[in-house]
């Protein structure tokens, strides 16, 4: 039986494809964590690609514009939607987090610009990776304040 | 009482749509024309009633009637009348009444023309268009009320519909205002272009699914649609591109697209639509694809939908979750019963959808056409995999893990190669069969110039690896389209005695969709140049800086010249505003003005760079701190991305190619009647 040249052809170009997705989601991972996950996995977790949210602890905001390094904490908010909702929506889990010292707290320290939205009580959502020192070195850094707005994501384009 | 006014007519419009709906499916099964025409007049009446609720709707937002909820959420006192009339689309309530008043019009407009000829498809056109209008319609009447007004009880402050017992109606002294980062020109026209595209696609897949339907199941429906595609195709890329402008010019991170799960939202039904516009003429020219052209289309609606809920519920602010809010089940259904019946209906008529012809040659056009359609779905399978990942990963295993750019960049950078390539080839391969040796006759010539075109960017601008092959193959896409051109504006000149520039006009006047579609083309080929540019060559620095002294990046010297802080007390904004000189090479090249602007309604700052753009680079400057107390040392961050103009050139051009290609042609159509079918072709009719 011939077998036509469009199926072979066609069947590596999906292989090709399945490689190209399966090796590009390998190497570009990132774990989604809260802080409370993240203190409880501790070195574990060290030079894995993290994305972590928290609230922004406002008097902690420190900023060196000479050396452009900001430096500042996070306290534990949920990271399901549900447990967020049960706490009253994000606007009020983030303001329960932050007003509520017995939460887990994380001191992060992020080289660049400082954001516009940074302020308390926002949402800090940051990439990057766990330092062994315990600190969150954060190579990006976006920032939510859902109290304001429908929709104050600056790096939603739409 | 306005807002219930408001309320009543859009309730009103619901009921008409329903009634559309059913009239149409009655009178069409009972063989009554008069009832099919009484649908067709209630769908038209659609677009009054929309306009009408709209124009309340823009009224209460520039008239500042803040106890109407949406107003209070999206504008305040400060901001100028044509803010506020945009502000229409500045929340969830108000996009969804903007799409469904775009539908009501595109739907007004595909039932005005003469549909002697199709009378059968008439009533199916209607359905679709009308359960599309009468969800979204209906999105707006019980979920997202634009005109749910605040009302005090003896506990709370709530938004309602009706007034609740024991309440007075609540009145904000002022609204919390749009987003300062969406107050922007490009803001007010990007949006609407989105939805513009969005919406037209729909009229495609309502006359595919009559076609489904009825059984006629020839290409009627793709050539009577074939315009209303190309202006969707215009608008939906016109709308991605101003998103990206409008991100370089304001978010003030040197870039123009982040793969955030929005800007793929947008740019999913963008693959599956461009797809689309390749394989039809594949079916048109040759009577393949059928099926996988009412696919695409099917897919393509879909992800309009899905995009809509994406790009404005806000679901994915949260960036873990979606579909928290009441709606987004409600969205996922609706897309989800689309598309298995539309499927059904392609699964139904499938025997009648079986190709005329046989594919045979690699390298015949068709084949070229066909792989080209799998690169777009292959990307488009890419950034479906990114943005569900999370929640595929979630289920396995537990653990939340996504992906970021890196992914997206790694995975559909081989792929917009290949398509380059084939963008390359095609153009020169022949219908029905090709072989390596008639392509090669015709593609060694470009060729050949693209590897000295290589060869001397090699020599003297970079050695960057993927720099090379994006310019390489930029450069073959050029000359195969500038060489095409070429041979058919010289037969012409030949045989028809004109000069080579009346051959030109004359040739892409002759043939719109292919000459317009080679525009296309080397548009986008300029707009890969930029691409390549910024991402591949972009540099940055910051520092901290007093007067009189300067940064420097690549050849550029900046000189930290002044700092000027005022108030604008009318429009409520704080301006910061620093002054740099600019010197390339010694030599004075002017000023940039980098700004911070801060909203005193929102307390939200908005960084404005300085931006100085030529065709070799744009110099691009942030303002990002400074201390008022010493008010002599002031932050800056700099970015020098070359070529990124090429990317707003290639645009405009393409705006160009993309008019010339939907162009409505003045001379008949050629009658094409294929070897084995007697398909009675006429003109496109619309």
């Amino acid at each position: 039986m011939k077998i036509n040249k469009f199926v072979i052809g066609g069947a590596m170009i999906l292989g090709a494809v399945v490689f190209l997705i399966w090796t590009a989601t390998a190497s570009n991972l990132e774990f989604f964590m809260t802080v409370d996950e993240l203190n409880a996995k501790g070195q574990s977790v060290v030079d894995k690609n993290l994305r972590v949210s928290g609230a922004v602890i406002g008097d902690s905001i420190q900023y060196d514009a000479q050396n452009l390094t900001l430096t500042f904490e996070v306290a534990h908010v949920p990271g399901d939607s549900p447990d967020i909702t049960t706490e009253g929506g994000l606007a009020e889990a983030l303001h329960q987090a932050v007003m509520d010292p017995s939460r887990a707290r994380m001191k992060v320290v992020y080289v660049g610009v400082k954001p516009d939205l940074l302020r308390n009580e926002a949402q800090a959502i940051m990439t990057g990776h766990l330092g062994a020192d315990g600190v969150f070195y954060a190579e990006e850094l976006l920032l939510k304040c859902p109290t304001r707005y429908e929709e104050a994501v600056p790096e939603q384009a739409g | 009482m306005l807002a219930n006014f408001g309320y009543g007519i859009l309730f009103i419009t619901f009921l008409v749509t329903l009634y559309s709906v059913f009239a149409a499916i009655y009178g069409e099964s009972k063989k009554m024309p008069a009832m099919v025409e009484s649908a067709r007049r209630a769908m038209l009446l659609t677009w009054p009633l929309l306009t009408l609720t709209a124009g309340i709707l823009i009224y209460l937002l520039v008239n500042n009637h803040f106890e109407v909820q949406f107003v209070y959420e999206v504008t305040s006192r400060s901001m100028p009348t044509y803010l506020k009339v945009t502000a229409w689309w500045g929340g969830q309530a108000g996009s969804l009444l903007f799409w469904s008043w775009l539908m009501s019009a595109f739907a007004s407009l595909v039932t005005l023309r003469k549909w002697d000829r199709d009378r059968e498809l008439l009533p199916w056109v209607i359905l679709v268009a009308c359960i599309t209008m009468a969800f979204f319609i209906g999105m707006n009447v019980f979920f997202e009320n634009p005109f749910a007004q605040l009302y005090q009880t003896s506990t709370a402050i709530e938004a309602h519909t009706f007034q609740p017992a024991n309440s007075i109606l609540f009145t904000p002294q002022d609204g919390r205002g749009l987003n300062p980062l969406l107050r922007h020109p490009g803001m007010v026209i990007h949006p609407p272009m989105l939805y513009l595209g969005f919406v037209s696609f729909v009229i495609p897949y309502a006359f595919a699914m009559a076609a489904l339907i009825t059984g006629r199941t020839d290409d009627r429906w793709i050539r009577l649609t074939r315009r209303w595609t190309l202006w969707a195709w215009l608008f939906l890329s016109f709308g991605l591109v101003l998103g990206g402008r409008w991100a370089y010019d304001v978010l003030g991170w040197g870039g123009y697209w982040g793969w955030d799960p929005v800007e793929i939202a947008a740019f999913m039904p963008w693959l599956t639509g461009t797809a689309f516009l390749h394989s039809v003429m594949i079916q048109e020219k040759r009577g393949m694809l059928k099926h996988w052209n009412m696919l695409l289309i099917i897919l393509t609606y879909d992800l309009v939908i899905f995009g809509t809920f994406l790009t404005r519920s806000g679901v994915l602010s949260s960036v873990h979750a979606f579909a928290q809010s009441a709606i987004g089940p409600l969205f996922m259904g609706f897309v989800a019963l689309t598309l298995v019946s539309s499927v059904g209906l392609i699964i139904y008529r499938w025997d009648s959808l079986r190709s005329e012809t046989e594919m045979t040659s690699l390298l015949s056009r068709e084949a070229l056409f066909l792989l080209n359609n799998l690169m777009f779905i292959s990307i488009l399978v890419v950034c479906f995999w990114g943005v569900i990942f999370p929640l595929i990963s979630e289920l396995f295993t537990g653990q939340k893990v996504t992906v970021g750019p890196p992914f997206y960049e790694r995975a559909t950078g081989p792929l917009f190669a290949t398509l380059m390539l084939l963008m390359g080839i095609a153009p020169l391969s022949a219908w029905g069969h090709s072989t390596v040796k008639t392509l090669g006759q015709t593609i060694w010539k470009p060729t050949a110039g693209a590897v000295i075109v290589t060869a001397i960017i090699f020599a003297t601008y970079t050695r960057n690896v993927y720099a090379i092959i994006g310019f390489f193959l930029v450069a073959f896409v050029i000359l195969v389209t500038l060489y095409e051109y070429w041979r058919g504006a010289n037969a012409r000149q030949k045989s028809q005695n004109e000069n080579i520039f009346t051959s030109f006009w004359n040739l892409t006047g002759r043939n719109r969709r292919r000459y317009g579609g080679y525009i296309i083309h080397l548009s986008m080929m300029l707009m890969a140049i930029g691409i390549l540019g910024i991402e591949l060559f972009q540099v940055e620095t910051q520092g901290t800086v007093q007067q009189g002294e300067s940064l420097s990046l690549a050849n550029y010297e900046l000189r930290y010249k002044e700092i000027a802080q005022w108030d604008d007390l009318p429009s409520g904004v704080n301006y910061r505003r620093a002054v740099l000189d600019v010197y390339q090479d010694d030599q004075y090249l002017g000023q940039l003005v980098p700004r911070i602007d801060y909203y005193y309604d929102s307390q939200q700052n908005m960084t404005i760079p300085g931006q100085r753009s030529t065709m070799k680079d744009d110099l691009y400057v942030l303002l990002v701190d400074w201390e008022p107390a010493s008010a002599a040392g002031a932050t800056f961050k700099i970015y020098v991305n070359p070529l990124v103009n090429w990317l707003w050139l290639g645009s405009l051009l393409f705006l160009a190619g993309i008019i010339i290609a939907a162009w409505p042609e003045r001379e008949l159509e050629p009658v094409i009647v294929r070897a084995n079918r007697h398909v009675q072709q006429t003109s496109a009719a619309d």
